[in-house]
């Protein structure tokens, strides 16, 4: 967003609570990496440049990613200035930080969907004796007390802890619920690149069929293993870990997973079967059928007839959960007439109602990869055409 | 997505309009369902259901429906209706028959003929106290759908399944929920 007001000779500013960054420094676990390949990271006037374009990116490559290029186009960035409060003012906002008030005539929100680990109610009703910890605080397997885990989530990060936890030797439960399974590699690509090629990332939010539900859809069931190896369900069982339904209820010591899981995993790898046919029709009305390997199908979703229904909670199989349930923006600071009676940010394609608000990196915000880096270039550069024109307009008010 | 030239005998508009509606009244959306259930003899009662709350107000629907219930005689009982068991069986099959045609009108997926059968498992042990580790209730229930449509039968088994996804009565049946039941004394 920086680089497109720089681009219309924009006066601006960053706030940043901590450094460049600071969600990626401070809030991940060890091993994750981008669930992007590293060419799918085009920044406005800045791309990797690195060796490895099908690779993804780790933690300490994303910080030097960014840190560079903050540096090369010296973004004008506050550092270890926390937003308190932004509230309308006249003419524009006031914005109150921990290091001073700033007033501007506009306000771009980029702080992110994923401020709060949305940990569900039923959390509270767990025995006081089990350690509860989610994404945002976990590490590595080495912080948590040996013994069972249960991961809760089967997204992207329910996935990729429950295999590294099992492979630390914890015997790990996983709780699935509805899910979107897609393969890493498909006909030697990318499903990236898939997706990339053949407009699905880039699928307009005002032409998608239900946009409020596209907006809910959990992350993709993606990790960016250097093999590129697919982690669906299918793998963590080959991998030992225990797939169980959804966490349903506690009763006492007892946990309750709904029975629902046969049809999750039936929505799962119908839903994905979809995207490839998507993609095969692609390929072939694209001619890209003898430059790629051969159409096929993944095998469905095993479940066990064995699966679980009940655990324990007193007999000390788990000694740890993990919520990786998600989380929520926290807006807590934005003191103006932008939510639903839900208390949800309304925007439209990153268009606030309160005039001069805008809004960047939220779920489906213009396209399906506007939570990627790779949607900040046309995210940003239609929102920065729009508030250039506010700005005129208020001048030539004024 | 919807066709005009399939009928399912379902109003999809209406329940768009009525999603739409109640997104933005969320008071009207919340709903009260009731029976009510008398004692016959033995194990044979009959149940009577005519009202429920919903849309903000009580709904009177001008009429009433009743559902008896009993036992077979290999229990010692008259036969005189199914189960309360079967009754929640069936509960289930028309809670998803519903929603399959329901998605599939609003797919534009013409439905030719579906038929539904429901097999629960359950062992006696649980409810005679027998065996104190074996519950009242249904082990395994499972449903096997037969539909003639115009889909392809991966779009027919994605019917199947989002109707299960938004299916009240499979959500009671594979969730727990809280019960509370009171007495007085007449």
């Amino acid at each position: 967003m920086s680089r497109q007001l720089a681009r219309r000779s924009i006066d601006h500013v960053l706030l940043e609570r901590g450094e460049v960054a600071n969600s990626w420094r401070t809030e991940r676990w060890d091993s994750l990496t981008l669930l992007t390949p590293n060419w799918l990271s085009r920044l406005p006037d800045y791309s990797y440049e690195g060796d490895n374009p099908d690779g993804y990116m780790d933690m300490p490559e994303v910080l030097r990613f960014l840190d560079t290029y903050a540096e090369r186009f010296s973004a004008p960035v506050e550092t270890n200035t926390t937003v308190t409060a932004v509230t309308p003012n006249g003419s524009g906002y006031l914005i109150s930080t921990d290091q001073g008030d700033w007033h501007g005539k506009s306000v771009v929100i980029a702080s992110g969907h994923c401020n709060i680990p949305a940990v569900p109610k039923i959390a509270q009703d767990f025995p006081d004796d089990i350690e509860m910890t989610s994404p945002m605080y976990y590490r590595n397997p080495g912080q948590l007390a040996e013994g069972g885990v249960l991961v809760v989530g089967a997204s992207a990060t329910g996935v990729q802890l429950a295999s590294e936890i099992q492979a630390s030797g914890r015997q790990v439960i996983l709780a699935v619920g509805e899910h979107v399974r897609v393969p890493r590699i498909y006909r030697g690509r990318d499903i990236k690149w898939w997706m990339d090629v053949a407009g699905i990332l880039g699928m307009p939010y005002d032409e998608v069929d239900d946009i409020r539900r596209a907006r809910r859809v959990p992350s993709l069931q993606l990790a960016g293993f250097p093999d590129k190896s697919m982690l669906d369900l299918n793998a963590l069982t080959d991998k030992g870990v225990e797939i169980a339904g959804r966490v349903a209820g506690v009763n006492g010591n007892k946990l309750m997973f709904s029975g629902s899981l046969v049809n999750v995993c039936a929505l799962a790898d119908l839903k994905m079967k979809r995207l490839l046919n998507t993609i095969d029709e692609w390929a072939t009305e694209n001619g890209m059928d003898g430059e790629v390997e051969a159409s096929h199908r993944f095998e469905d979703t095993r479940v066990s007839e064995h699966r679980r229904l009940e655990l324990n909670l007193a007999d000390g199989q788990i000694k740890t959960v993990i919520w990786a349930t998600g989380y929520h923006a926290d807006l807590s600071w934005l003191k103006a007439p932008a939510f639903d009676a839900r208390g949800r940010l309304v925007h439209d394609g990153g268009i606030m109602e309160p005039s001069g608000l805008y809004v960047l990196g939220m779920p489906y915000l213009r396209t399906r990869k506007s939570t990627l880096m790779d949607g900040a270039d046309l995210d940003s550069g239609i929102v920065a055409d729009h508030l250039q024109n506010y700005l005129a307009k208020k001048l030539s008010v004024n | 997505m919807s066709d005009t030239q399939v009928n399912n005998g379902v109003n999809v508009e209406h329940l768009l309009g009525a999603r739409e509606a109640l997104e933005s009244a969320p008071e009207a959306a919340q709903f009260k369902w009731r029976s009510s259930c008398e004692w016959v003899n033995g194990t044979h009662s009959k149940s009577t259901i005519t009202s429920f709350y919903g849309l903000g107000d009580e709904q009177d629907r001008g009429k009433s429906f009743s559902i008896e219930a009993d036992h077979p005689e290999a229990f010692a009982a008259e036969d005189n209706a199914p189960t309360p068991a079967e009754i929640a069986l069936t509960g289930l099959a028309s809670c998803l028959m519903g929603g399959v045609a329901s998605v599939a009108q609003h797919r534009g997926i013409q439905l030719n003929s579906v038929k539904a059968t429901v097999e629960g498992d359950m062992d006696l042990a649980g409810i005679l106290g027998i065996d104190d580790e074996v519950r009242n209730g249904f082990g395994t229930i499972r449903v096997s759908f037969d539909v003639d449509a115009d889909a392809s039968e991966d779009d027919i088994k994605a019917l199947v399944a989002q109707s299960q996804k938004r299916s009240a009565v499979f959500d009671c049946i594979t969730n727990p929920t809280n019960v509370e039941v009171s007495v007085k004394k007449a």
